[in-house]
């Protein structure tokens, strides 16, 4: 039939030449590598910043920046790590590994696809020339209280607008994740049959639809409060700042689950490939998640316990901060029975994967010890917070990055990384991602608070030990960035369809060719 | 082999979750109303109303005793003195007080001031009445000159026995420049 001619025709050609590729693509690979590699980009500048706010912090005293432009650092730096390295990893994850994962062809909305990219850079270079601005970059912290962060110069409505724009490009891509979860599958893959990847991100993007236009709300208050005369945070014109902290939260708090939901989807995909075994409790995994992403909208107060609240609610966010250990717990303890007993080898994923299991329970061991109010009103805005959430941040969210990265490198470009290279990589990290927080546990119990440039004398051995670490932790992601180099390079062994020993039971990415080529599942797989 | 299965169009998925984000943006502003309701209801925010109460009868409860502070700020760089009488005063549930609060404008221009109310711990401001506040509306200083505002209240006896001490606490904002 000639329809089915032309249509075949069609499907042959390739990728087009030279630099417009990658700005018209609206291929799912294209866009994935895309995210990607800006994500890399911003984890280095975003990573510079907290070298910038190491190296202040390793005597003390005022050596290197003046305090406007070290709260600018610390303000920047969180932004930028959790809109422009974090999130984007990701979206550029999930627009790589979810079609191939689900049996679908593409995303199902692939020119919104594009667009939800190409917003960022724009968003990135606006948040960054803040920077030069009169007055100096945003410097009230990521969470942006009023009424400090209304003081700022010139940048404010720079910062609102890059909000804005990274609030919209992260929209879009989770409708179109959702869209596509709910709507391409390919025949016979039942929700229950996916992939805990596309699971976690499907629950992922509803908080993200659900979150993110709060927050763009809220800081749309903020903007109408400075130039408008509005007064919803001003307590003269019968506002109140409290009220942005519980409008921020309630994003916040769903956000940082968005910021680790798709790495439990990470590390349930990779610890089954290398124990051999399947998943153990597929289904509870599935309840768990769907439980942590409901209980993060009812538990938000738990960051504003010393800004006055009655007993009653105290005890409330207490208990229901709590709770999120047990679903938490299910799936640390399904990780440790899929890896009972099983015929492990530890290749870089799966030394990244089970670095990611002890350390981010840590985090979660000291998350529970803020959740108790009475205790952390010690803990609360000192260093222990920031330990805390490096912990899930840094070796949660980001060790599963990495390890994604290795897990699916050789899929993405057909030759295997330097193994040898990836595992002084791991160790480097490993190692001085503790030396760098570890301490700041004990710097936080004994009283230094977070956000300071300048600190009392007893603290400066810890902030030392940390500073040398936060060194070590940032050089080594240069072997980080020389090994996908080499790989994009095409360099290295030749990789197998399969890439791991038996990968091709644990998911439909590894039946396909190395590299994975340009259109793929073109026809829907069956699925068993 | 060509397969072929019918799918649903995208946009019957698109459009419920596109709505959803939308909703949500409005929902961020109405919690801006719900907040206060729930505020008033509950008194969280040691928000109070900005109007006088009717002087009711209440019957003093003489063996009660209950400590009212009194705290003044000034919000920024506001030149304007900021005292009251006395920063302690004790007395009887249902019995009626007045202090005396005073402004003094520090500067040669004349200072439109607005005083916000807050009373700690938030769950006793339903219990403080006042009949007289000078935080009732906008107070005007002439250039150098001092004000004397009296605030008259009382503490109904309903308040909870667990509570022996209560803050009310003024701030004094600017808004000289919003009245031009």
């Amino acid at each position: 039939m000639s329809v089915t001619a032309i249509h075949d025709d069609h499907h042959d050609h390739g990728p087009t030449k030279g630099f417009m590729r990658w700005v018209t693509t609206t291929n799912h690979k294209d866009i994935g590598t895309l995210y990607l590699v800006f994500s890399l980009a911003m984890f280095m500048v975003g990573g510079a910043m907290a070298l910038v706010i190491r190296a202040e912090l390793f005597e003390p005293g005022m050596q290197f920046v003046d305090p406007l432009f070290f709260n600018s650092m610390t303000t920047l730096h969180a932004l930028i790590m959790v809109f422009g390295a974090v999130m984007p990893a990701f979206a550029g994850l999930a627009n790589w590994m979810i079609p191939m994962m689900i049996g679908s062809p593409d995303m199902a909305l692939p020119r919104l696809n594009n667009w939800s990219f190409w917003l960022l850079p724009f968003a990135a270079v606006m948040l960054v020339s803040t920077l030069f601005m009169d007055g100096g970059a945003a410097a009230a912290g990521w969470t942006l209280y009023p009424p400090l962060s209304l003081q700022a110069g010139a940048s404010f409505p720079f910062t609102i607008f890059t909000i804005h724009i990274l609030g919209i490009s992260s929209i879009m891509a989770a409708i179109n994740i959702i869209v596509t979860i709910l709507n391409m599958r390919a025949p016979g893959m039942t929700l229950m049959k996916m992939p805990l990847f596309v699971w976690t991100w499907l629950i992922t993007a509803f908080l993200l639809i659900a979150i993110m236009p709060v927050f763009a709300g809220a800081v749309t208050m903020l903007l109408t409060d400075k130039f408008f005369g509005t007064s919803f945070f001003n307590a003269a014109g019968g506002g109140d700042p409290v009220l942005y902290q519980h409008l921020f939260w309630f994003f916040g708090h769903p956000e940082v689950y968005v910021l680790i939901l798709p790495s439990f989807g990470i590390v349930s995909q990779i610890i089954p490939t290398f124990a051999r075994k399947p998943l153990f409790g597929y289904s509870s995994m599935v309840y768990a998640t769907a439980s942590i992403g409901f209980l993060s909208f009812v538990v938000w107060a738990h960051h504003q316990y010393t800004v006055g609240m009655p007993v009653e609610g105290e005890l409330y966010f207490t208990y229901a901060t709590m709770l999120i250990a047990v679903p938490t717990g299910v799936k640390v303890f399904n990780w440790m029975s899929t890896m009972w007993q099983g015929a492990m080898t530890f290749e870089a994923p799966m030394l990244w994967a089970i670095a990611f299991v002890v350390l981010f329970t840590m985090g979660g061991f000291t998350g529970l010890m803020m959740a108790i109010s009475p205790a952390d009103l010690q803990y609360h805005d000192t260093y222990f917070i920031v330990a805390h959430f490096h912990y899930v941040l840094v070796s949660g969210a980001v060790f599963a990055i990495i390890a994604a990265v290795y897990y699916w490198l050789p899929k993405w470009t057909g030759v295997m990384y330097d193994e040898r290279l990836a595992n002084l990589h791991f160790w480097l990290t490993t190692i001085s991602v503790n030396v760098c927080f570890f301490p700041q546990h004990f710097l936080g119990l004994a009283g230094m608070p977070r956000r300071i440039p300048d600190y009392a004398l007893q603290f400066a051995e810890f902030n030392a030990w940390s500073s040398v670490g936060a060194f070590v932790f940032g050089f080594s992601q240069l072997i980080l960035c020389y090994i996908v180099v080499k790989s994009m390079r095409g360099e290295g062994e030749k990789a197998t369809d399969e890439v791991w020993e038996g990968a091709s039971e644990h998911g439909l990415e590894w039946q396909l060719p190395s590299p994975a080529p340009y259109h793929t599942w073109e026809h829907s797989p069956h699925i068993h | 082999m060509k397969e072929r299965f019918e799918r649903r169009s995208n946009s019957k998925v698109l459009w419920p979750v596109v709505l959803v984000s939308i909703a949500m943006f409005g929902i961020g502003f109405a919690l801006v109303p719900l907040y206060d309701v729930f505020c008033e209801l509950t008194g969280l925010n040691g928000k109070v109303k900005s109007e006088a109460q009717a002087e009711a009868g209440f019957r003093v409860d003489q063996a009660r005793w209950v400590t009212v502070e009194f705290v003044t700020t000034v919000n920024g760089e506001m030149p304007l003195g900021f005292r009251v009488e006395t920063t302690k005063l004790k007395v009887h549930p249902g019995e009626y007080q007045t202090v005396k609060f005073f402004g003094t404008n520090q500067s040669d221009r004349t200072l439109v001031g607005r005083a916000i109310p807050s009373i700690a711990p938030g769950w006793a401001t339903q219990f403080l009445k006042k009949t007289e506040c000078f935080c009732f509306s906008e107070q005007t200083f002439e250039p150098q000159k001092e004000r004397e505002m009296p605030v008259r209240f009382v503490i109904d006896p309903a308040l909870p026995e667990s509570v022996a001490d209560v803050t009310l606490s003024y701030t004094f904002f600017d808004i000289t420049e919003k009245q031009q």
